[in-house]
């Protein structure tokens, strides 16, 4: 067992204070010890996104990132994108293009594409393509979530 | 008997050591905080993570009793002119890299290894000075970098040294910092002017791969003829390396065919690829051949 740690971060807006083990990843503590399963464990290698997290307004892997390091710092899951106007506007896009297929990439492609509209880079396909690279989905061939994104970035501001 | 107890005791505390995990976790807020820290011993250096978590998952590399997270070192940090050349802090982070005029005007072969490196989520939080540690033959700032000419900084306890990035690297995995240095910085000397190069990599796709062999090519133009010919290779030996028999077929002469195709043909001799499985070594072979042709046909029209 290795040595628990306090830590003092913002969660989707609420601060929170809690301790967790020094060799815990992010996932794990929001998935096993917050309960947010919205974040998915896909590969536990940042090979597929599925677990895509904004730490400081920045995607991350919170498979790779150690829950000791959020300390001092603002995080949002997928459950705080959804809350915000960005995120409602890209979870109508996905639903209207049909972007969705089993899910599970879903909360991870909804956090990566919240970040690409926030920094204004869904501005065409190819620009959609390469903001997505960190993002696997093995259902839908991708045509429909980059759709729903560039739909996503038409429809007004990015607040 | 008592020979036997002794490795009985050892084995014990080896598997004691891993059941522990890690004892004391650190934050240091100054540099010579965290030299400190090292000169202790039995740390592991945490700064993005997107190494360091993957290969202890994986048992590649055993964390040891202490976590020291360098994140919060202000001296680890930014990118700037300094003495003839352009300073990098350790902490610099891919995006970061990448975002910088500085390094897109001045360090165009560094900039374009950044915009393919990974992805979205690990160029946000992978540092350049965590991927030259890291000391992947295949990593992908460090053949850039190596074909540069930077060096890396590191600091002890004792006082800071240079070393310059051919001499760093020595085996996979491996580099020449000792446990009590850490890297500090990595400095690059301003490449000429009109200088220009060419990165490229391949693999089985365009981002998160790690490479199958990557190239970084670069040279000035002089009238019609190349000068300052650097090529660097990765993936082909233990080591990132360069490929000083190619350069040297092309140093001083014109960027022409039978130029190009005999510097591709001298590189087979200064590569050493293995099979494995992302490519056998005749197709690693063949990929330097005409990867190399490319690139130095590129980098001549410059």
């Amino acid at each position: 067992m290795s040595v628990n740690c306090d830590i003092a971060f913002t969660l989707n807006g609420v601060p929170r204070r809690l301790a967790v083990p020094a060799d815990m990843s992010t996932l794990e503590l929001l998935r096993d010890q917050l309960g947010l399963t919205g974040t998915k464990y896909g590969c536990g290698e940042g090979e597929c996104g599925a677990c895509t997290v904004l730490v400081d307004g920045a995607s991350v892997n919170a498979c790779l990132m150690f829950a000791v390091d959020c300390d001092g710092r603002e995080l949002v899951t997928v459950e705080g994108v959804v809350a915000g106007a960005t995120g409602q506007r890209l979870r109508d896009a996905f639903v209207a293009s049909g972007a969705v297929q089993c899910g599970f990439c879903t909360p991870g492609f909804m956090v990566q594409a919240s970040h690409l509209l926030g920094q204004g880079r869904a501005g065409g396909e190819a620009e959609i393509r390469r903001g997505i690279e960190g993002n696997l989905c093995r259902c839908t061939g991708y045509r429909k979530i980059i759709d729903a994104i560039a739909t996503a970035a038409q429809g007004g501001d990015h607040g | 008997m008592r020979c036997a107890t002794g490795r009985w005791r050892r084995r014990v505390a080896e598997v004691a050591a891993v059941l522990d995990g890690i004892a004391r976790y650190v934050v240091p807020r100054t540099l010579d905080e965290a030299l400190g820290v090292l000169a202790a011993g039995g740390v592991s250096i945490l700064a993005g993570g997107t190494d360091l978590m993957p290969q202890a998952r994986a048992g590649r590399v055993r964390l040891q009793p202490v976590l020291i997270n360098i994140r919060r070192l202000p001296e680890l940090t930014g990118i700037e002119r300094a003495g003839g050349g352009i300073r990098i802090g350790a902490l610099v982070t891919i995006t970061a890299l990448r975002d910088s005029a500085l390094v897109r005007e001045r360090l165009h072969l560094l900039w374009q290894a950044c915009d393919h490196f990974a992805s979205d989520q690990i160029r946000n939080v992978a540092t350049v000075g965590g991927n030259l540690c890291n000391a992947s033959p295949a990593g992908d700032t460090l053949i850039p970098l190596l074909a540069l000419g930077a060096s890396a900084v590191l600091a002890a306890t004792g006082g800071t040294r240079r070393v310059p990035l051919g001499e760093f690297f020595t085996g996979p995995g491996r580099s020449c910092r000792r446990p009590e240095e850490l890297l500090v910085a990595v400095e690059v000397p301003e490449p000429p002017a009109g200088f220009a190069g060419v990165f490229c990599k391949h693999g089985t796709r365009p981002a998160l791969d790690i490479s199958t062999i990557s190239l970084a090519v670069g040279a000035r133009r002089d009238g019609t003829v190349l000068r300052d010919v650097r090529i660097a290779c990765g993936a082909v030996a233990p080591t990132p390396i360069r490929a000083l028999q190619a350069e040297a077929v092309v140093e001083g002469r014109a960027a022409d065919a039978a130029t190009i195709a005999a510097a591709a043909q001298a590189a087979l001799a200064d590569i050493h690829p293995i099979s494995d499985v992302r490519a056998s070594d005749w197709y690693r072979r063949e990929m330097v051949r005409n990867l190399l042709q490319r690139a130095l046909s590129h980098v001549g029209q410059l």
